[in-house]
């Protein structure tokens, strides 16, 4: 694989003082390093289930942007709160969502993270607060705009995290709830994937201004990071959950990063709307693993015998995480009228399809 | 029993649910400040403070969706829309966030939240203002809907929809807020969700409606007893969960039926019920049933117009006359 295979092609930057620059020790750096692989190997598993049919459905993968999972989730703390749109699989994992849980999910299993009843697009995991995995696009910026209103109402000293693709911000929700966080001062961090499309619609196609701009009119700190930089995400999402946890208010960030695969499954990788070559010049130049295994190379913190092992470690997780799905049943009938209703009213009819199963959940 | 306006009751159950749950918080436009664009939330903001009667921006879809986020986050927030009408902004994040959280998440989320506001026509506000919007909330599972139609029903539903674990579209008649009723007295007066209530008793025909229509239906039957027809005037209270016993009880009794209601005709609750009916009591019934809506227009302006187009104590009249071959 590529991105493990070192290169003589030298990068301007001065590597060996990055991890000093942002406050990055070696042990975190390989822990990051440790994290991108697994995202990348679990994604290429998940491709590798659905061109089998193991998978079905809409199935976006995170491949070229795993920078932006672990190092804007790694930072935060445990009771964190973490939301974001369908293309979620890799956040989940950073979130703590097992890659068992989360395979099975994708192959509709009963052991799923929601029991196989969401699928690729609603990975849930409460005790992970891994808030979703929503389907609509920018519907989840109002809802994790609510989860910043109780966390300020219960006077805690969490934070909720958001992500969306850059095709959100032109979603009314979008921006009412900004509004709203701006106004209620709310410890809301909205991350924007700038992946650079939306589906197969270049931004530049459907906004007249730039993406730093979005936030500016509801008086919202705006930021641009590099989201290919992980070590530079990690910092800079580190200190910027300190201030908000500490009373910042909310947060816009423009983290600009580059899809490797489709829009979905359904989508080839170039064609129409970006073109072979822009593909793969971004695979050359902005691999997010690429740019961490030469930073840590040169700085001496990791070698080509290492990397092999953290990659067939990466590997192996993830061919589990495809065994224990294969492995887990489907769920099972009953399955269908669970989970409709947190509460079944002792009087009256819920359910109306007059199936005998809906009578029994009834 | 304490006489008082539907205004008051509601009024008063979200006071006492407020009192009870420091997790519920009220959050609309003009619900602080102005107490309420009806009026509703008369004093709750200096009793409780603006952080848990919260004026929101002209935004349905972005407080809509802040409460469906806060519910998830384990708190219980009631959402004031002014109208239905302006809910449809909303009504993504009301389906499709609200109503599938839990199923979607294998019940890791639930949703106790509920979304309140009148729906229906008032006075010559016309199309965009005038429309009942029960059926766009009752076709979804996931969602409960309830509509009461006095002040005791009012109380007693909104403090079991807050209550309750699961989103509740809770929908008001702008036209009932000063309708006066008695009220019990007990502080902990809740109406379980899914329980009808024969507003009237009768024996030859069964009216079943919801919401404000069950004043009109009372005013029918009482036409028709001058006539010498009694009419079973049957509320159903909530639509989803429906008492179906009960209905089917009266029609049992009666075996002929009308169905009111304000919405328009075509899929609308009715249809509904006269399918279930149909499919479980086909044997008790002696006529086709029939419904009385809204005209199947939008709300016109004009007076008489508006007049024509709503379902009025003559049409149920037309309409019982109809199912009893007179």
């Amino acid at each position: 694989m590529a991105e493990t295979k070192t290169k003589a092609k030298k990068s301007s930057r001065k590597k060996s003082d990055a991890l000093a620059e942002h406050g990055i020790s070696e042990e975190l750096a390989l822990e990051l390093m440790r994290d991108m692989l697994l995202y990348r190997r679990f994604e290429e598993k998940a491709e590798e289930g659905y061109a089998i049919g193991k998978i079905g459905g809409f199935c976006h993968l995170h491949i070229g942007q795993e920078a932006g999972a672990a190092g804007s989730i790694k930072p935060l703390r445990d009771d964190d709160y973490v939301m974001s749109a369908y293309r979620e699989h890799t956040q989940a994992l950073a979130k703590g969502v097992h890659p068992n849980a989360v395979m099975a999910e994708l192959y509709g299993r009963k052991d799923g993270s929601s029991g196989g009843k969401g699928g690729s697009m609603h990975i849930f995991d409460a005790d992970c607060r891994f808030m979703g995995g929503h389907g609509i696009v920018g519907g989840q910026v109002p809802l994790a705009t609510g989860i910043a209103w109780k966390i300020k109402y219960r006077g805690e000293e969490t934070v909720s995290l958001v992500f969306m693709g850059d095709a959100a911000v032109n979603q009314g929700g979008f921006h009412e709830a900004l509004n709203m966080a701006a106004v209620w001062n709310l410890p809301a961090i909205y991350v924007v994937e700038n992946n650079e499309y939306g589906m197969g619609t270049a931004f530049s196609r459907v906004s007249r201004t730039d993406m730093s701009t979005k936030a500016v009119p509801y008086g919202i700190p705006s930021h641009t990071v590099d989201g290919q930089d992980v070590l530079a995400c990690y910092a800079f999402f580190r200190d910027l959950a300190d201030k908000v946890r500490h009373g910042a208010g909310p947060q816009f960030v423009d983290l600009q990063t580059y899809r490797f695969r489709g829009h979905s499954m359904s989508d080839p990788v170039s064609g129409t709307y970006r073109s072979v070559e822009e593909v793969r010049q971004a695979k050359e130049e902005r691999d997010p693993i690429a740019l961490l295994r030469d930073t840590l190379m040169e700085a001496g913190v990791l070698d080509q015998e290492t990397l092999e092992e953290m990659d067939a470690e990466a590997r192996q997780v993830s061919l589990d995480a495809a065994d224990f799905a294969e492995a887990s049943p489907p769920p099972g009938p009953e399955a269908l009228y669970a989970n409709v209703w947190a509460e079944i009213n002792p009087n009256g009819r819920l359910f109306f399809d007059g199936r005998p199963e809906s009578e029994e959940a009834n | 029993m304490a006489v008082m306006t539907y205004r008051e009751a509601l009024n008063e159950a979200l006071r006492e649910e407020m009192e009870r749950d420091p997790d519920v918080f009220l959050m609309g436009e003009e619900v602080a400040e102005y107490d309420g664009a009806y009026k509703v939330s008369k004093g709750l903001l200096e009793e409780f403070g603006e952080q848990r009667i919260v004026d929101s921006p002209i935004s349905e879809l972005g407080f809509t969706g802040l409460g469906v986020g806060a519910a998830m986050a384990g708190l219980r927030p009631v959402i004031e829309f002014m109208t239905f009408n302006f809910a449809f902004l909303a009504i993504d994040q009301v389906i499709n966030s609200a109503a599938k959280m839990y199923y979607m998440s294998e019940g890791q989320f639930p949703m106790p939240i509920v979304f309140r506001g009148p729906t229906g026509a008032a006075l010559q506000l016309s199309a965009q203002h005038s429309q009942a919007c029960e059926t766009y909330y009752s076709h979804a599972p996931g969602c409960k809907v309830v509509t009461p139609g006095t002040p005791a029903d009012a109380k007693g539903l909104l403090k079991a929809a807050i209550r309750d674990n699961d989103p509740v579209a809770f929908m008001e008649g702008e036209s009932l807020y000063n309708f006066k009723g008695e009220v019990p007295d007990d502080d902990d007066f809740v109406i379980p969700l899914g329980v009808a209530d024969l507003k009237h008793e009768g024996g030859d025909v069964s009216i079943i409606t919801h919401g404000k229509m069950i004043h009109v239906a009372l005013q029918a039957a009482q036409k028709l007893e001058k006539d010498g027809i009694h009419a079973d005037v049957l509320d159903l209270r909530t639509i989803r969960p429906l008492d179906m016993d009960a209905i089917v009880e009266t029609v049992k009794k009666t075996n002929r039926a009308v169905y009111l209601e304000e919405g328009w005709p075509y899929a609308g609750t009715g249809a509904q019920i006269v399918s279930m009916i149909q499919e479980e009591a086909f044997d008790h019934l002696d006529a086709p049933i029939i419904r009385v809506t809204q005209a199947d227009v939008p709300m016109p302006y004009a007076k008489n117009l508006e007049i024509l187009a709503k379902p009025s104590a003559n049409h149920v009249i037309e309409a019982v006359n109809k199912v009893l071959y007179r």
